[in-house]
């Protein structure tokens, strides 16, 4: 998928992995997670290889929506994100279970509507609830793919502040992919930026300029600006879909 | 009528009308407490599975478990062994594959419906192969609660009994892998294992489900109450516990209007389960204009 690429990330730093579509955002997330093995080379969380269920990550996956069916309460799913990995029903457990849920419920602001069905939760409560289940562990790493890409540009404001509040409060480190950086761009420390088989690491001013991504992808990359200040990168789309040898 | 040798007349029970003549009219004869013993039985098991059932959106895998396991019970009888066995075997087999498919598979119902065309076909070879009485079949298709011996209810019993146990150990981990299984995979839960243990737990619940209301009728027992449960409330103790309430209720109930009628038992256990289920759909308009 890439190759040649080394990168360390600053613990309690605010990371964006942006790239086009199939430029391998979600695999390295899927890595850093214990699912994948990389092919070649090391990887390590806290100094130490990735496995599955590690305590110290955060997790929200990519989910649009979910099933408006879906009858469960965001307090249980919350809940869930705590203890769900162990068997048997919750005996002695549940009133720490409870209790850390509801702490985390109140960090993203959601204890409002917890008692409500998960199906039948806005968008944005959503994205909340699955903040929240990420949180409930206490983690050090909290990793995010496309928690804004659902979201309206409002929802997508409100939800980087909070994840940025929440990640100063809790000394958090956050990856963060995403499709678009212009909701991030006053939040986040670095970007990494993937595409054509590449990584590069920096700060949004020094990556995401045209004489910079040119050279990182050895092609002609244009940045744009719009009116209101917003970035727009064009030219690496193709890449992807079209990768050289 | 004059000349006859002997003459028979069956009327059925009337009720009383006095509740306690009537319930000691029900438990008069042996079969209608077996039929209760093991009713009671199956309710419970199917009302907690439900639950995960419709959370995991497998009604269709449910109902073609025993459709498949159907064939399996005829198979048997042709062997000349118990169908139970035959049933449980297709079951428990069509249940591991099924698990093994993955829950969100796309196309997986698709597989499913293939599957289940074929097995119904070889269950109409068997059943033409038997060259016994119709009845047999009947009571595979239908349930033949009133038929149940005493061995039958405690075999179900120790059914029952595994099948619980075994929901409450897979419990947590089966809610969270039926709610996200992306996360649950992330924090280590092994979603194919709990896939799989979950459709043989479900295959061995079918088993005893189907001698109360048979293989095309078990969406009664296992779907509709939870089906009914969720839509009261979205906390998952509260929503098991009234599916079990009501597979209870329909069970009771279908028992004892069955006994005072010349109705079979499955037609009015599925009847109060559709009939509840349509109602409580109808009056969601009218119960969230008040609340």
């Amino acid at each position: 998928m890439w190759s040649r690429a080394t990168f360390d990330i600053e613990a309690g730093s605010f990371t964006a992995i942006l790239g086009p579509n199939g430029s391998g955002k979600t695999t390295l997330i899927r890595t850093i997670l214990g699912r994948l093995a990389p092919s070649a080379g090391k990887l390590e969380v806290f100094g130490r290889t990735p496995r599955r269920g590690d305590p110290t990550i955060g997790y929200v996956p990519q989910r649009p929506v979910f099933d408006p069916e879906l009858s469960i309460r965001g307090r249980d799913f919350v809940e869930l994100g705590f203890d769900g990995h162990r068997w048997g029903v919750r005996l002695v457990g549940r009133a720490r279970a409870a209790a850390a849920a509801e702490a985390s419920l109140d960090a993203v602001g959601a204890g409002d509507y917890s008692d409500q069905p998960l199906g039948r939760l806005s968008g944005g409560e959503q994205q909340r609830m699955l903040l929240a289940q990420a949180l409930v562990g206490s983690p050090r790493l909290l990793l995010m793919d496309e928690p804004l890409s659902y979201l309206d540009v409002r929802n997508q404001r409100a939800m980087v502040q909070l994840i940025r509040d929440v990640a100063r409060r809790r000394e958090l480190t956050v990856l963060l992919i995403a499709h678009d950086v212009n909701p991030l761009l006053p939040h986040i420390d670095h970007v990494l930026y993937m595409a054509a088989g590449k990584v590069s690491m920096g700060t949004p001013a020094e990556i995401i300029t045209t004489e910079r991504l040119s050279e990182i992808y050895s092609s002609p990359v244009e940045v744009v600006r719009d009116s209101r200040g917003r970035v727009f990168v064009v030219g690496l789309e193709e890449e992807a879909s079209h990768p050289h040898g | 009528m004059v000349d006859a040798a002997l003459h028979l007349t069956i009327t059925n029970p009337t009720p009383s009308w006095n509740p306690f003549d009537d319930l000691a009219m029900l438990f008069h004869y042996d079969f209608m407490i077996h039929a209760f013993q093991a009713g009671t039985i199956v309710a419970i098991v199917a009302g907690s599975i439900g639950y995960f059932v419709v959370l995991r959106g497998s009604a269709f895998a449910a109902h073609a478990l025993s459709h498949i396991g159907f064939a399996g019970a005829a198979g048997a009888i042709v062997a000349g062994v118990s169908p139970v066995v035959g049933l449980l075997a297709f079951t428990l087999g069509s249940g591991a594959a099924i698990g093994a498919l993955g829950n969100r598979l796309r196309g997986r119902d698709v597989t499913i419906g293939i599957v289940l065309a074929w097995t119904l076909g070889l269950g109409v070879l068997f059943i033409s192969l038997y060259r016994g009485y119709a009845t047999e079949a009947y009571a595979l298709l239908f349930g033949e609660i009133l038929g149940i011996s005493e061995r039958d209810v405690v075999v179900t019993l120790i059914a029952g009994v595994i099948t619980l146990v075994a929901l409450v150990v897979v419990y947590r981990p089966l809610l969270f892998s039926s709610v996200d299984e992306e996360l649950a995979s992330a924090k280590g839960v092994p979603i194919t294992l709990l896939s799989v243990a979950f459709m043989a737990i479900l295959a061995v619940a079918v088993t005893e489900a189907v001698q109360v209301v048979g293989v095309l009728l078990i969406f009664a027992l296992i779907v509709t109450p939870a089906a009914i449960a969720i839509r009261f409330t979205s906390h998952p103790p509260y929503a098991i516990g009234i599916g079990v309430g009501l597979a209870l209720l329909f069970t009771w109930l279908g028992l004892s209007v069955a006994y005072f009628s010349p109705h079979p038992v499955s037609f009015f256990i599925t009847s109060l389960a559709f009939a509840t289920y349509l109602g409580v759909r109808l009056s969601e308009p009218v119960r969230r204009a008040l609340s």
